[in-house]
């Protein structure tokens, strides 16, 4: 059961470095669905019996983040008309970088941090650190809306990687709000994005300067 | 029961702003609640109810320290708000009514959370809900302004997600059942997994000191505050950031009792101090009036940061500083409002010679400058003594004299760019657009209101205040 999860758990990082690696956004959003359905799935793996609320928030996670998120933002997407990343201010191969040796760091950081021992073999805590840090070189590495979105994507799934740990002991009410809060903020900013395009006539963040000192 | 009808009677309140069908009198419904909710939160305050040690949600020492404040601020920014709508007619209202309810709501529940939970699934939504409020001039500034606070608040957000993960683990690791609530994780104790517990301070002071406004997280602030209009820059300055600094403060209490309060209490020191001194600098130099408030803003959350480190005594001068500052920088906010739409632009190039075309705000807009810059009698100038006498009696002289002196600072910055605003000869657009949103007494008296109340607090602290700020300091600051 573990090391299912822990399949998962590489598949997701591995996914990580793709979207970290790629100009084509088509690539980056399929990478961060794909992702989405694997974290998904994970809860179902982790409980050893059947629980219903259990396999309702992973059927709701899997829908949402595999595919309600990933339509939204492929609409936005073409609705720009843009399909490609042009000059980000982190290049993709020192994303790249980035991305492998903060994956390095996490599985260090979590060997430096006292874990459970029923969670020392697992490689969620390090899984969860690299997400979370591939959001961030996302978020502040790319110019275009939707890939900044996509980074902010990757960070909510990390953290929500490191929630899997605690799932048994936070009483399920909390999961659900948290799932119910992810969705309302991600389609807001799909909302955004969308009002960007209309006003600015481009996806490009970078152009977002008029108010500064 | 009250306590709960606090949360749930402005998010009905807000479903049916929603479906109301007249854009004229829906606005009518943000003072109606308004005024329900002030009735029951100093009903509450008053005769504070008893709150069980386990309850998830209730009205406890510090709710009742601060909630009421925030209540009041409301209802003025409501009786404000009718007034501003009926002058943006052009536009619906439906969703900034419905917005602005549903803050009021999200307020009362993130103040009285006592679990980690409910406090971070409170602040998500108020995130949230000021998303439409900050958009609602639909101009591409504000659209600008509205996609950087997403963007900074929505990552300051995950974080404090991320960092009540890491307080649960520390709660699992030291043996816990799971139970969240702040008063279960403080008895815990020195239990709790140090390593994670300050991993999880990390970022629940990042997360939380970003919807605070605290530097370096503050790059929303100005953005934010200059775009919005008055009543939204004064809610979210009086009001979702004192539901973080209550976050802070909650969480502080579990990292104490995990016996790491002296590394708290020493990062929120130097996140004060450095909040307090980017203020200073940037107010030296920005040229528009309301980003020059939310600037304060950020000092004023450097000021708070700073008195709840410095032990009881600065905490009970911080949630004093909580009342001052909230109240006092709604009548700047509300008064700026009055004085960017008469003069038709924001900053100190295109501005100037306002005393002679808004003279009553033009007046309260200056003394709400010297009241929020600490000059007596008003309330801040009562509450960041005691924070100053606060440092020196905990032996921290060196901090005390950089709190002064970035307040100095302060002063500079803000009488330089006021008084260039509200003196000289007015431009002759200005005459014209003056006329056009003329002073009326809807206007004029609630911040006038704000003013007094801030005035009241420095003159005369009622005793029942004071002795509401020893209880919520009793709640957070266990004496050992």
């Amino acid at each position: 059961m573990n090391s299912n999860v822990n399949l998962l758990v590489g598949l997701a990082i591995g996914l990580n470095l793709l979207a970290l690696g790629s100009s084509r956004l088509p690539s980056v959003i399929g990478a961060v669905a794909v992702q989405g359905m694997a974290i998904g799935l994970m809860p179902l793996l982790l409980e050893s019996d059947f629980n219903w609320i259990v396999a309702l928030v992973a059927v709701g996670t899997m829908a949402v983040k595999g595919f309600v998120i990933p339509v939204l933002l492929r609409r936005a997407m073409r609705t720009a008309n843009i399909e490609r990343e042009v000059d980000p201010s982190i290049g993709f191969v020192p994303s790249l970088l980035l991305g492998a040796g903060g994956t390095i760091a996490a599985v260090a950081l979590a060997r430096a941090l006292p874990l459970l021992p029923e969670h020392a073999g697992s490689l969620l805590v390090p899984g969860s650190f690299a997400s979370v840090l591939t959001g961030f070189v996302l978020l502040i590495g790319r110019s275009k809306a939707i890939a900044q979105v996509c980074g902010y994507l990757i960070l909510e799934n990390g953290i929500y990687l490191f929630g899997l740990l605690l799932i048994r002991t936070t009483p399920l009410l909390v999961e659900a709000g948290i799932l119910l809060d992810l969705t309302v903020g991600v389609f807001v900013i799909g909302i955004i994005v969308d009002r960007i395009q209309r006003a600015f006539d481009s996806l490009d963040t970078s152009k977002l300067t008029v108010l500064r000192e | 029961m009250k306590s709960l009808l606090l949360i749930i009677l402005p998010l009905v309140g807000a479903a049916l702003a929603a479906l109301w069908r007249s854009d004229r009198t829906r606005p009518w419904w943000l003072p109606a609640i308004g005024l329900v909710h002030v009735v029951l939160s100093f009903w509450l305050f008053l005769v504070p109810p008893v709150v069980a040690p386990d309850a998830w949600l209730g009205f406890d020492p510090l709710a009742r320290a601060v909630l009421p404040a925030v209540s009041l601020l409301f209802l003025v920014c409501a009786a404000y708000a009718v007034p501003y709508l009926q002058m943006h007619a052009e536009r619906s209202n439906r969703v900034f009514v419905a917005a602005l309810l549903a803050m009021l709501g999200l307020l009362s529940a993130g103040h009285q959370a006592r679990h980690l939970s409910l406090l971070w699934i409170a602040t998500e939504g108020l995130t949230l809900a000021a998303v439409p409020l900050l958009h609602f001039n639909a101009t591409p500034r504000a659209l600008e302004a509205t996609w950087k606070y997403l963007l900074v608040g929505g990552t300051g957000i995950a974080l404090s997600l991320l960092g009540s993960f890491f307080l649960g683990y520390a709660s699992l690791h030291g043996g816990g059942g799971g139970d969240l609530t702040f008063v279960a994780l403080a008895s815990q104790g020195a239990a709790l997994s140090r390593p994670w517990v300050l991993a999880a301070w990390v970022l629940l002071l990042v997360g939380y000191g970003t919807k605070m406004g605290l530097a370096p997280m503050h790059t929303w602030k100005p953005d934010a505050y200059g775009e919005a209009s008055g009543i939204v820059g004064a809610l979210l300055a009086g009001g979702v950031t004192t539901v973080a600094f209550t976050a802070v403060l909650r969480v502080r209490m579990v990292v104490a009792a995990a016996g790491a309060g002296a590394v708290a209490d020493r990062t929120l020191l130097v996140i004060g101090l450095f909040s307090m001194l980017v203020a200073a600098l940037f107010l030296l130099g920005t040229r528009d009036f309301k980003r020059m408030l939310a600037y304060s803003s950020v000092e004023h959350m450097g000021i708070l940061a700073v008195g709840a480190a410095l032990g009881a005594a600065g905490a009970w001068a911080a949630l004093f500083h909580v009342w001052s500052n909230s109240l006092t920088k709604g009548a700047l906010f509300l008064s700026a409002g009055n004085i960017r739409r008469a003069a038709g632009g924001r900053t100190m190039d295109e501005v100037r010679g306002m005393a002679t075309i808004t003279p009553h705000s033009a007046a309260i807009f200056v003394a709400g400058m010297f009241a929020v810059t600490a000059l007596p009698p008003f309330g801040p100038f009562f509450s960041e003594l005691g924070i100053v006498r606060a440092a020196f009696s905990a032996g921290r002289p060196g901090s005390a004299a950089m709190f002064l002196g970035c307040l100095l600072f302060v002063f500079f910055g803000l009488t330089r760019l006021v008084f260039a605003i509200v003196d000289g000869r007015p431009r002759a657009a200005a005459r014209v657009s003056g006329r056009l949103f003329p002073e009326t007494l809807s206007v004029i008296l609630p911040p006038l209101v704000l003013m007094g109340f801030s005035l009241w607090l420095g003159l005369a602290t009622p005793d029942v205040l004071r002795e509401a700020w020893a209880g919520a300091v009793a709640q957070l600051y266990p004496a050992r």
